[in-house]
């Protein structure tokens, strides 16, 4: 069944904007599904109509069937959001932001703090619930608003970059956690600027450029589009010029380091090879970025501020 | 499996809504009792010390009561006025400001729950202050209402035209400016000269007459009718005119929230 159906939208801002043009997107039912772009490619204007804090200009969107015109309570009631700025009221109690989120959607007092219960203490602010929400940590705001989300049970829910600013430990525990979510049934949409975060969490990403999707497919075919790789070598010893290496292009980034690409034709162990026939020890060696992210670097590479130019990626089928 | 919830029924969610957003508004006027409750009360006294006991015997009488007991009526409706509209104003703006309207507008809380709710709250407190400015008015002097329906429901009406009015400014306002030019520089000055402090029988012709236009009066004194059983225009126009306002901005207030006027992008 299609969790998240969106055909031919678009918006066009009061100012001229022309934030989405003609957009299609399906997303199933337990997916994770992630929705990349640069900033001010759309992602949160889509996000934005979705859950009707943005009136769209034309276009159908549907939430498991219901259209968000003509049934907003049914696509409404399975949806859940976690918006990218911080929304509640700080001046209210984590218990009462909970609780009073559960009461928008209907769900009784008791049932709701059963549920806000069970929420805060599996991410970690049960001991905070009577603290005044300003008062919390940026992570804990974090994992507050996914709680608020969640406390009606969506089917659906939509994270707009849920991890930003947060610590690395405090990341790596929400995405364990919303992996579970999901697992149990809830369809997520993502919608990050970590790349990291898409890869490891994600089995279907749509890129969006410029208000149109540029790429839409599941992360496995998405990286295998990516034609070369940089690498780090971290080598021993100093190095004055560059070691020119056959088929290889090298790049110094400082004396004890060299950035290699290599191409998908190409293998780790023939790089290898070249370097030992300069006498060149090897001592570490890294990607220079995530996967995902050099392909999306790549995908949006411009030569100029109005041409794309689609830099070593294959045309998508 | 968590996503197989059983979603309440359109009536009972909508019942719910109401009461979180009724009771949510609510508990933030008691909350800051200090802010909302308590400077009402204290004005008020001080227009009973001044123009009551201080002024008021030099005055003497008006439309054949005791001033003190002539400006009681007013004097309450006039907080009544200001407190119902400042509720929903600074609430709602303050949620617009802060953007958690956003919880509500992303549920499937239908717009009529959203104004009802805030309406709640404003005209809670309208009527909550009315009761302590009368409970204060008691001890300067004996008030005995002749009409208690009259005086109820007019009170009631009224707290809830300006909620509402309150509403439709909280929905247009764009910065915390926009929340006090309407009461600075309209609503106080129609209700000074809404008759609270004197009879438009007082007035010469053509002041009389412009007087008849300021909607406020008709509240005033039809409060006052409840009160004393004196009036300067006809109960009945009174409450037309108060209930055709209502009408009015409950329909605009409902077409704003529709249109998404000053909440959604």
């Amino acid at each position: 069944m299609k969790a998240l159906s969106l055909s031919k939208l678009n918006k066009l801002y009061a100012s001229g904007v022309h934030a989405l043009r003609d957009v299609d997107l399906v997303v199933n039912e337990g997916e994770f599904f992630g929705l990349l772009g640069p900033n001010g490619a759309g992602k949160s204007t889509i996000i934005g109509i979705i859950s009707s804090l943005v009136r769209k200009t034309r276009g159908h969107v549907e939430v498991f069937g219901y259209s968000i015109d003509r049934e907003p309570w049914q696509a409404k009631s399975l949806l859940g959001l976690v918006p990218q700025e911080f929304n509640f009221n700080s001046f209210e109690t984590v218990s009462q932001i909970i609780l009073n989120q559960a009461g928008f959607y209907g769900i009784t007092r008791r049932a709701a703090h059963q549920r806000a219960e069970q929420y805060l203490t599996e991410l970690g602010l049960w001991s905070r619930r009577n603290s005044v929400s300003r008062t919390l940590s940026g992570g804990m705001k974090r994992r507050l608003m996914i709680a608020r989300a969640l406390v009606h049970h969506p089917r659906l829910l939509i994270l707009d970059e849920p991890t930003a600013g947060v610590d690395i430990e405090v990341r790596r525990s929400m995405w364990d956690f919303l992996r579970r979510i999901n697992t149990e049934g809830t369809t997520i949409i993502l919608s990050t600027h970590y790349l990291e975060e898409a890869e490891s969490l994600c089995r279907n990403i749509a890129i969006i450029d410029q208000g149109q999707i540029i790429e839409n497919t599941d992360v496995r075919s998405l990286l295998r589009k990516l034609t070369a790789q940089s690498f780090l070598l971290d080598i021993d010893g100093r190095l004055t010029d560059a070691p020119e290496l056959r088929d290889f292009h090298v790049v110094p980034v400082d004396e004890s380091c060299l950035e290699v690409e290599v191409r998908s034709d190409q293998s780790l162990n023939e790089l290898f090879a070249r370097l030992a026939e300069r006498n060149v020890q090897v001592v570490s060696m890294k990607n220079k970025s995530n996967r995902l992210e050099e392909l999306f670097i790549r995908m949006l590479e411009r030569p100029s501020a109005t041409h794309r130019k689609p830099a070593q990626v294959e045309k998508t089928a | 499996m968590r996503s197989t919830a059983v979603y309440p029924g359109y009536a009972r969610q909508t019942l719910i809504a109401l009461r979180t957003i009724a009771w949510k508004e609510t508990h933030r006027y008691l909350r800051i009792w200090l802010q909302t409750l308590l400077p009402p009360a204290i004005t008020m006294t001080l227009y009973f010390v001044i123009f009551g006991n201080l002024i008021g015997p030099r005055i003497g009488p008006m439309s054949g009561h005791k001033y003190i007991e002539f400006i009681v009526p007013g004097v309450i409706m006039m907080s009544v006025i200001t407190n119902a509209y400042m509720n929903v104003v600074s609430s709602f703006f303050g949620a617009k400001f802060q953007r958690h309207i956003e919880e509500i507008l992303v549920s499937p809380t239908p717009n009529y729950t959203i104004l009802v709710g805030y309406l709640a709250g404003g005209v809670g407190r309208g009527l909550l202050t009315g009761l302590i400015v009368t409970s204060i008015s008691m001890a300067f002097t004996h008030i005995h209402i002749q009409h208690p329906l009259i005086t109820i429901s007019v009170a009631f009406l009224t707290a809830l035209l300006f909620s509402l009015g309150g509403f439709i400014n909280g929905i247009f306002a764009r910065k915390f400016d926009d929340i006090s030019i309407v009461p600075t520089f309209i609503l106080t000055p129609l209700t000074y000269l809404g008759g609270v402090f004197y009879s438009i029988e007082l007035l010469p012709g053509v002041w009389r007459e412009l007087s008849l236009a300021n909607p406020i009066l008709y509240m005033v004194n039809a409060f006052r009718y409840g009160f004393l059983g004196e009036s300067d225009i006809p109960i009945q126009t009174a409450y037309s005119i108060i209930i055709v306002f209502i009408i009015i901005s409950v329909c605009l207030s409902l077409y704003l929230l529709r249109r998404g006027v000053g909440l959604r992008t």
